[in-house]
């Protein structure tokens, strides 16, 4: 089974976000970056498939020299090939990076595709779908369950107040939600041996895009709260307040 | 000449969404502004007797495509729908009627159908949106990013947009307008094939009859200070006292007391209710991350120095297991004078 993971590198979710002077990013002094949570699930279920099944796993990355970071982890998990699709800006959207890892992924024609649900930086969401229909194969996202039988799957995926059940042929592109299993911690012996593993660059297929940013501003802080400290003798006034001021109630 | 903009609305076993109405609304908004003239889509069965629903919101045209004949492409007679066939019957109708606007919104299937009606179209994306303006003719959006973090404001040069608005961020606006016309969409106009069924939802299962936090216009949430499962009683039932949906941090989830799909935060759900009362949970910034943008935020800690009170409209600070039973009947006793 040939399987490839799309991964990105994001800053810790613990970031506390500053704006930078250009008024538009973040800015990225003392930020640690991290793999996207969600394509922890992503390697892990590659690796568990892999792993029953035989084959290989490349994770492929699109973005600037530091997006090897991501792949490292990758390595780290226990990915066999990591593919950076070298952009020479941090410059992009949702639909240049869907453009340029589906012309990466069109070339290599793996069964599995996976991603995950969202990125946690920008949420952009978009990702899978964009891939899906760039390739012209089916997918499925937010998924909590994969069965693989032959060439069929059958994935369960959350939707608001309940699931899908959705079946597919391969080759198939899963968006991983958190759920679908427990990533697996690096061991010494993996971080050693993903040290020797090369990276393969590509240059950018493709350096358009379709939205531009044109301001990033901080959301408005809420003025501080009324905090009652009599305990239930309070809730009157409280649940009072709820009806009359902020009107919930 | 003024192309037009594209509305498409979800509905739930023929009924229309409350996200239905909130995009007819911005749809309709964005429309005047721009001159343009609103179409709307919708997928289902007999949606035509609902249409009336839809006119306090400015719905003048509606376009039901059946869902039981869309489904007869497929080869497989035992599907619930596919969300490639929604995505090229939305496309296609927006060629259809020249609309170079495609308004719809954020949900489970609104997101994952905005990428993909984007590169149908060839359209620019701006997805989850919380705010669409337009500026001289040009509409622009504002959306959450970094998990809430901070909002970025997004313009694009593109001819066409596809955009998706985050569900219970715009409160519907009244704008009644004479009638809602209805017209049967043409399937057999849409160059629909095999290959739009490739991946198909065979089953819908609806997790519990209780109130989903992701669609809840109220949600009580409990975290570890609740100290074991069986006190989310507590929970429950201040919950029901004011016709909430229940949701939980993910220190409970991770624990095993309360479900994933209970889940509030950066790996959980993003919630925008009206009143969201947080109840022993310390307020870590992955849980704020979903639920700051809540209207009203009431937060109950024994910790007077808790996160969860910077972002609190109201809190208390005080035991759970003295306040949430006491506030419970507080509730019960306003409402049912
Ligand atoms: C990548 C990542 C993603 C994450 N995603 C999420 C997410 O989606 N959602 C989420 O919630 N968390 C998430 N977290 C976890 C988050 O960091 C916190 O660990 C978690 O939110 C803590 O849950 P809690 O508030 O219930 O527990 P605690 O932090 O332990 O807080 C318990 C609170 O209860 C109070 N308390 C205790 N006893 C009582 C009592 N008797 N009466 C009143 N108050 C009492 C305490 O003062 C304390 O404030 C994530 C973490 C990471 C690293
Ligand atoms: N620059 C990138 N390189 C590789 N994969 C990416 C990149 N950005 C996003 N992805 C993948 O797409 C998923 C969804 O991202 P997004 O649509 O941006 O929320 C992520 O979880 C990754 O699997």
């Amino acid at each position: 089974m040939k399987i490839a993971v799309c991964v990105s590198l994001v800053p810790d979710s613990t970031t506390k976000v500053k704006i930078s002077e250009n008024g538009k990013t973040i800015d990225e002094n003392g930020v640690s970056f991290i793999i996207n949570p969600y394509d922890e699930f992503a390697v892990e279920e590659a690796l568990r498939i892999k792993e029953k099944n035989g084959g290989d796993v490349t994770a492929v990355a699109f973005g600037t020299e530091k997006a090897k970071e991501v792949i490292k982890k990758a390595f780290q998990m226990g990915a066999d090939k990591g593919v950076l699709i070298k952009s020479e800006t941090a410059d992009f959207d949702s639909y240049t990076v869907a453009k340029n890892l589906s012309e990466y992924l069109k070339s290599e024609n793996p069964d599995l595709i996976f991603f995950g649900k969202q990125s946690i930086d920008f949420d952009g969401l978009l990702i899978p779908s964009m891939v899906s229909e760039l390739m012209n194969i089916p997918s499925v996202s937010v998924v909590v369950k994969l069965e693989i039988n032959g060439k069929k799957i059958s994935a369960e995926r959350e939707i608001e107040g309940g699931k899908e059940i959705v079946e597919s042929e391969l080759p198939v592109i899963i968006g991983a939600q958190k759920g679908l299993n427990e990533p697996r911690y690096p061991n010494l012996k993996s971080i050693m041996a993903a040290k020797s593993k090369p990276i393969q660059e590509i240059p950018a297929y493709y350096k358009g895009k379709k939205t531009e940013i044109t301001g990033m501003k901080l959301p408005p802080s809420k003025s501080s709260g009324k905090i009652f400290t009599n305990g239930p003798s309070d809730i009157p006034e409280l649940v009072r307040l709820l009806r009359e001021e902020a009107k919930v109630i | 000449m003024p192309k037009s903009i594209l509305a498409f609305i979800e509905n739930k076993d023929g009924k229309f969404k409350n996200s239905a109405f909130e995009v007819v609304s911005v749809a309709n908004k964005t429309a005047k502004e721009t001159g343009k003239e609103l179409v709307l889509l919708a997928i289902g069965n007999d949606l035509e007797k609902e249409a009336e629903s839809l006119r306090k919101y400015g719905a003048v045209k509606l376009i039901c495509a059946e869902l039981n004949s869309l489904n007869s492409y497929s080869p497989d007679n035992s599907i619930k729908y596919s969300a490639s066939s929604f995505a090229k019957v939305i496309s296609e109708c927006a060629v259809q009627h020249d609309a170079d606007v495609i308004i719809l919104s954020a949900t489970s299937l609104g997101k994952d159908l905005a990428g993909r009606i984007a590169i149908k179209t060839d359209s620019a994306v701006f997805n989850d949106c919380i705010d669409v303006k337009t500026e001289s003719g040009k509409i622009t959006a504002s959306r959450p990013v970094f998990a809430g973090k901070s909002i970025t404001d997004i313009a694009s040069d593109s001819e066409k947009i596809v955009i998706s608005i985050r569900p219970n961020v715009f409160k519907p606006e009244l704008n009644e307008s004479p009638v809602v016309n209805c017209e049967k969409a043409d399937l057999s106009k849409m160059n629909l094939s095999e290959n739009d069924f490739k991946a198909v939802v065979k089953e819908i299962s609806v997790s519990s009859e209780k109130l989903d936090v992701a669609e809840a216009d109220r949600i009580v949430s409990g975290g570890r200070g609740l100290r074991e499962p069986e006190n989310f009683k507590l929970i429950e039932n201040l919950a029901a006292a004011i016709g909430a949906a229940t949701g939980a941090s993910r220190a409970v989830v991770d624990a095993g007391w309360r479900p994933h799909s209970e889940q509030v935060g950066q790996t959980g759900k993003t919630v925008s209710p009206s009143l969201y009362i947080a109840c022993g949970i310390s307020g870590a910034i992955q849980h704020l991350a979903g639920m700051s943008s809540s209207k009203c935020i009431v937060a109950i800690n024994k910790d007077k120095d808790a996160p969860i009170f910077q972002i609190a409209n109201y809190g208390i600070i005080g035991d759970v297991f003295e306040i949430i039973p006491a506030l419970t009947d507080e509730f019960k006793k306003v409402l049912s004078n």
